[in-house]
C-alpha cells in the first residue's frame, strides 16, 4: 500500500491546517487518514458531536473544512447524520442532488461511549448509509480531563483523581465496539492513528461498504494522557502491543483479527509512560492494581481470540 | 378552488395537510396525543401518497436532531409532538431556531409531568417561547389544517427561514371529530410552492461549515440577525394569510380572531380549543344584549403586540385565559406579555389573568359566564382578583 504522503498528494484535503487542536493530538491524524480515505471524486458530509475537533476546528468566523460540514450539539452526532443522509437519499431520488455524497458522523468517548450512545444506536439500527468514527482518547478532555466510560481503570481524571485515598477510576472501560458488534452491522473495526494502512483501509471500507458502519480509533490525548506530543504514536502502538487496544474487524458477523503481536507486552509497559497512571508507581508500587488492569486485559484479549477463531 | 368536506379529527386533519404538503423528510417518534397524527400520515406513506422518507427514530431528541441534519441539508423537513417529548427536544428545539431552519412542527400540545397526565394544557409549546420558534395556535382542526399548510409557506419564506411550531389542543381537538373543508393536494402544493434552500450541506460548489463555535465577538451578532428573521415573520405572516384566503376562500387569518369585540365592553383572550367555548357563550350574552366579546390568538410568537392593543383599546375590561402556570411569575405569559403591551396605552383595559384546564381539567360555559360576570364588575367600576384560577379545588386553608 502506498504511503500517507503518496496517498494525501492524489486525494483530496478536506481538512486543512490552521485549526487549534493540540500538536501530536491523535484526534487530528485520525480524522485527516480517514478523509483521506475517500475517493476524490466522492464529496462528504461530516457531522460532529461537540468535542476537542469540533471546537478547535470551526472557531467562528474560521473553519478548517473544505467539505459540508454540521456541528448540532453533544450527543446527537449520528442523528444529525441520519438525518442529513434521510435527506440526501430524498432528494437524490428527486433528481434534485447531483454528486455522489458519503456521510460521517465523529464524536469522541464522551459523545459515543456516553452521552451519544442512545443516538449512535438508534441510527445503527436504522440501516443508515454512514459511518461512524470514534476518537476515543479516553476521558472528557474538550471540557479538562473528566472520566468517561472509555476511561481506563486506574487512570487519574480530574472527576476521578487520585488522591490519599482514592487512585483514579474504579471501573474498567466499556466495551463498546462489542457493542456495536451486537448491532450486527455490515462492517465494524478496531484501529489507531500510528497504523495507517490498517485505519485508513479500515475507513475505506467503512466509507464503501452499503449500510451503517462503525469505526473505534483509540486517540492518544497530549494533556490528558500527560505525554509528551511525540508520544502519541507510541503510546497508541503500546495499546495494540499489550493488546489493551487489540486491532480487529467484523465482517458481516465474521470476527477478525488483524494483529497478533509476536510478544505480548504486560499492561505496565503502556501504563507507566503516561502521567495519568503516575500515582500507581509512585510513591508506592500498586501491583495489586496493576494485576488487576492486566488480569482484565487478559480476559478481553481471550474473549477476542476465541471470537476470531485464533484459538487462545 | 375545488374543495370538499370530510371528517376528521385534528390529528388526522394536520396529517392530512402534511400528506398534501408532501415533505421530503420526516422523522418522528410517538407520543400520546400525537400518535394517531403520525399514525395516519404512516398510512399515507405506506399507501405510496407521499414519497417522503420517513425516519423512525429511537427519541424525541433524536427526531429533532434529524430534522435538524435534513434540514440543514435541503430538504422540507417536518415532525410532530407532545409535552414530554417536546421537553425532551428542547435542547435541539433551540438549535434549530439559531440555525435558522424552516422545520414545522405539529405540537398537539398536552400538559407536562409530574404527574404524569396525557391531557391537554399549553406547559408543552409555551415553554418553548424563548427558543425562537415561531408558534400558531388552532382553534379547532379546520385551523390545524390550514395553519400546517401556511406555516410552510411562513417557515421557508427567504426573509424568516424558522422553524414554525402549529399547536392544536391534545385529545378536544386532536381526537375530536369534526367537519373539515380540505383542498386539492395540487393546490395546496402550489401554494406552497418549492422549497430553494440556500447554503446547505448537498451544494458541492459551495461546501459550508454549519454550527461553529461563535464566541462573544459575533454571538450576539448573530442573534440579532435571528431577532430581524423574528420581526419579518409578523410581515411574512400577513401576506400568507391574506394570499391563502384570497386563494382558498377562508377568513384572513391574520395575527388573531376577534370575536364581536368591536362594541365589546367586557372580553376574553385565549389560545385553541376554549376560543370556541368563550365564542359560544359570547353568543348566549349577546343574546341578552350583553356586549361581550372574545379575542382568540392564532400567533404567540411574533407576539402581536401592538395590533393586540389597538384591537383591545376600547374595551373597559379584559381576562386573559392562559392554559398553564408560570410558577412564582404574576400570572400566565399571554396575561403579562399583554399587559406590558397595554402599559403604554393612553387608555387601557383593566386586565385580569385566570389560570385554567392544566392537565385537561373541564373549562364549560359556566366558568366563562363566571368570568365575564367577574369583568363586568370591573368595568363596572368594581373589583375582582388580578389573579386567580378556573375551576380547581383549593387546598384547606389557602389564601389562593
Amino acid at each position: 500500500m502506498a504511503s500517507f504522503k503518496e496517498i494525501a498528494a492524489t486525494t483530496r484535503q478536506r481538512l486543512t491546517g490552521g485549526h487549534r487542536m493540540c500538536a501530536g493530538c491523535g484526534a487530528t491524524i485520525i480524522m485527516r487518514q480517514a478523509l483521506h480515505s475517500l475517493d476524490p471524486e466522492d464529496e462528504v458530509v461530516v457531522t460532529a458531536a461537540t468535542g476537542c475537533m469540533e471546537v478547535s476546528t470551526t472557531i467562528y468566523p474560521y473553519s478548517a473544512w473544505k467539505c459540508s460540514y454540521i456541528h448540532n450539539a453533544f450527543e446527537n452526532s449520528a442523528a444529525t447524520c441520519s438525518g442529513a443522509e434521510t435527506a440526501y437519499r430524498a432528494l437524490k431520488d428527486k433528481g434534485r442532488v447531483k454528486a455522489n455524497y458519503k456521510f460521517l458522523a465523529f464524536g469522541g468517548d464522551g459523545g459515543t461511549y456516553d452521552i451519544g450512545l442512545q443516538s449512535l444506536s438508534g441510527a445503527m439500527e436504522r440501516g443508515h448509509d454512514m459511518v461512524y468514527l470514534c476518537y476515543d482518547n479516553e476521558a472528557y478532555m474538550n471540557t479538562g480531563y473528566q472520566r468517561s466510560g472509555a476511561t481506563p481503570r486506574g487512570a487519574s481524571t480530574t472527576t476521578a483523581p487520585a488522591g490519599k485515598k482514592r487512585l483514579g477510576k474504579p471501573q474498567f472501560n466499556k466495551d463498546l465496539t462489542g457493542i456495536l458488534a451486537a448491532h450486527r452491522l455490515p462492517y465494524l473495526a478496531q484501529s489507531v492513528p500510528s497504523r495507517p494502512n490498517d485505519f485508513m483501509r479500515k475507513m475505506r471500507t467503512a466509507f464503501y461498504t452499503e449500510g451503517p458502519c462503525f469505526v473505534n480509533a483509540i486517540s492518544p490525548c497530549i494533556p490528558g494522557w500527560r505525554i509528551a506530543p511525540n508520544q502519541s504514536f507510541d503510546m497508541a502502538e503500546l495499546a495494540v502491543q499489550t493488546c489493551f487496544w487489540p486491532l480487529y474487524e467484523v465482517i458481516d458477523g465474521e470476527w477478525k483479527l488483524n494483529h497478533k503481536p509476536k510478544e505480548k507486552k504486560p499492561v505496565v509497559d503502556w501504563l507507566m509512560p503516561q502521567g495519568r497512571f503516575r500515582h500507581l508507581f509512585k510513591p508506592d508500587l500498586r501491583q495489586d492494581i496493576i494485576d488487576e488492569i492486566q488480569a482484565e486485559v487478559d480476559r478481553r484479549w481471550h474473549e477476542l481470540l476465541l471470537k476470531c477463531g485464533e484459538g487462545a | 378552488m375545488a374543495k370538499k368536506t370530510i371528517a376528521l379529527t385534528g390529528n388526522q386533519a394536520v396529517a392530512y395537510g402534511m400528506m398534501q404538503i408532501n415533505p421530503d423528510v420526516v422523522a418522528a417518534y410517538p407520543i400520546t396525543p400525537q400518535t394517531a397524527l403520525m399514525q395516519k400520515f404512516a398510512d399515507f406513506h405506506a399507501d405510496g401518497e407521499v414519497d417522503t422518507e420517513l425516519v423512525l427514530v429511537e427519541s424525541e431528541h433524536s427526531a429533532m436532531s434529524a430534522c435538524v441534519g435534513s434540514s440543514a441539508a435541503g430538504a422540507r423537513t417536518m415532525t410532530a409532538t407532545s409535552a414530554n417529548g417536546l421537553a425532551l427536544m428542547f435542547e435541539i428545539v433551540y438549535i434549530a431556531a439559531s440555525t435558522r431552519l424552516p422545520i414545522v412542527m405539529p405540537v398537539v400540545n398536552r400538559a407536562l409531568s409530574a404527574p404524569i397526565n396525557i391531557q391537554c394544557d399549553h406547559s408543552d409549546s409555551m415553554a418553548c417561547r424563548d427558543s425562537g420558534w415561531i408558534q400558531l395556535y388552532s382553534r379547532n382542526a379546520q385551523e390545524a389544517y390550514e395553519n400546517t399548510i401556511m406555516a410552510m409557506r411562513i417557515a421557508e419564506h427567504p426573509d424568516v427561514l424558522l422553524p414554525t411550531m402549529v399547536c392544536l389542543d391534545g385529545f378536544i381537538t386532536s381526537h375530536g371529530m369534526e367537519n373539515v373543508t380540505v383542498y386539492d393536494k395540487a393546490d395546496v402544493q402550489a401554494f406552497i410552492g418549492t422549497y430553494e434552500p440556500t447554503n446547505h450541506l448537498l451544494d458541492p460548489e459551495l461546501p459550508v461549515t454549519i454550527g461553529p463555535l461563535d464566541f462573544s465577538d459575533y454571538y450576539f451578532e448573530h442573534k440579532r440577525g435571528q431577532i430581524d428573521a423574528m420581526n419579518a415573520a409578523r410581515r411574512v405572516m400577513l401576506d400568507v394569510s391574506k394570499e391563502f384566503a384570497a386563494k382558498f376562500g377562508t377568513r384572513d387569518y391574520g395575527y388573531f380572531k376577534p370575536y364581536h369585540l368591536d362594541d365589546a365592553e367586557t372580553a376574553i383572550i385565549v389560545l385553541n380549543s376554549t376560543g370556541g367555548t368563550v365564542e359560544y357563550v359570547v353568543d348566549e350574552l349577546r343574546a341578552k344584549g350583553e356586549k361581550v366579546g372574545a379575542l382568540s390568538l392564532r400567533c404567540f410568537r411574533p407576539f402581536p403586540g401592538e395590533e393586540l392593543a389597538d384591537a383591545l383599546s376600547h374595551v373597559k375590561a379584559v381576562a386573559v385565559m392562559d392554559r398553564l402556570e408560570s410558577f412564582g411569575a404574576l400570572g400566565g405569559p399571554v396575561y403579562n406579555e399583554l399587559r406590558s403591551v397595554m402599559f403604554d396605552m393612553d387608555a387601557r383595559p383593566k386586565i385580569i389573568s385566570r389560570t385554567y384546564g392544566l392537565g385537561g381539567k373541564t373549562v364549560d360555559n359556566e366558568h366563562i359566564h363566571t368570568l365575564f360576570a367577574e369583568l363586568k364588575t370591573l368595568a363596572g367600576g368594581g373589583s375582582a382578583d388580578q389573579h386567580g384560577y378556573l375551576n380547581v379545588r383549593e387546598p384547606a386553608g389557602s389564601s389562593a
